[in-house]
């Protein structure tokens, strides 16, 4: 039984989906909404992952550390709009934010 | 079935069991423990894949940095979540129906997906042999040449992150005693002592 690059991108379109299902359920609820978002970037990078090191190109790691970063820097910059938002609201209901528009 | 298919079939199917326990947990708190158990299991299928270092680091940032982070955010705000799961079942079919469909169409593309007789193999950036150069090794070797540019931008990135959330997250409150450095390095013995004639037998004032 070999494992082919298949393989590993049907897991990361399972994890995808998985992660817009997430944002699909959890409408309400910021935190599970960003969670969601972490298991859409970690998709994507095994499907990088996966086509680098079954291509022999090591340019694909490079960029899924990249995305490392950058989903690094979204969770923290999402997490403190959410404390600030929870500190002038009380709640974390996404419906509210609309009260934002001018 | 060899020991390589055997773990990459453990790795992957508890990698997408916590994932849809991820979004279906009741308890974030719960929620946050699955998505370390996905990254833990993604780790191991990019050992699998032979990339030892973006497996590290997944474990060193989700595990070390990530998760700890939502953990706090999670326990700090007191939310009430039974409350903001409410209306989830009003989206549980038309979540379910758009995943499907993303699911059948990402399979449809992906699904029988192989390298044609005539793909590159190595392309622009081609992996040395594992025997010669190690993962770390040969993606430094590339990151601090090919990507020298890209890196320092990520630095940027991470940098700016760490100002907005600093910045975001900073309140003044009033009423609050706190030790103001520049007051005390003010502070002169001029302004601070006064000598005085004490009268015998009279003690200071």
């Amino acid at each position: 039984m070999i494992i082919g690059l298949g393989h590993y991108l049907g897991v990361a379109a399972i994890l995808f989906t998985l992660g817009i299902f997430g944002i699909f359920l959890n409408r309400r609820n910021v935190i599970v909404i960003l969670m969601s978002i972490e298991l859409l970037l970690l998709a994507v990078n095994i499907n990088l992952v996966a086509f680098s090191s079954f291509n022999g190109d090591l340019a694909g790691q490079a960029f899924a550390m990249f995305i490392l970063t950058v989903a690094a820097a979204e969770a923290a910059i999402g997490l403190a709009v959410l404390v600030v938002y929870f500190r002038n609201r009380g709640s974390i209901a996404v419906e509210d934010v609309s009260m934002m528009k001018g | 079935m060899t020991v390589a298919a055997l773990c990459f079939y453990l790795f992957a199917t508890v990698a997408v069991v916590a994932g849809a326990m991820v979004v279906t947990a009741r308890n974030p708190v719960h929620a946050v423990l699955f998505l370390i158990l996905a990254f833990f299991n993604a780790a191991g299928l990019f050992v699998l894949l032979g990339a030892e270092f973006l497996a590290m680091a997944l474990v060193v940032v989700y595990v070390g940095a990530v998760a700890v982070l939502f953990l706090f955010v999670v326990m700090m705000l007191d939310v009430n979540f039974q409350e903001l799961r409410a209306g989830a079942a009003r989206y549980l079919v038309v979540g379910g129906l758009v995943g499907a469909a993303l699911l059948a169409e990402l399979f449809v593309v992906v699904g029988g997906m192989t390298l044609g007789e005539g793909a590159v193999i190595g392309g622009a950036l081609p992996t040395p042999p594992h025997e010669v150069v190690e993962n770390t090794r040969a993606l430094g070797q590339i990151m601090y040449t090919n990507y020298f540019i890209l890196f320092q931008i990520a630095g940027l990135v991470l940098l700016v992150a760490m100002i907005g959330a600093i910045v975001l997250t900073l309140r003044s409150r009033p009423g609050v005693r706190k030790q103001k450095i520049a007051d005390q390095l003010a502070r002169t013995p001029e302004s601070a002592v006064e000598v005085v004639k004490v009268p015998l037998g009279g003690g200071a004032q």
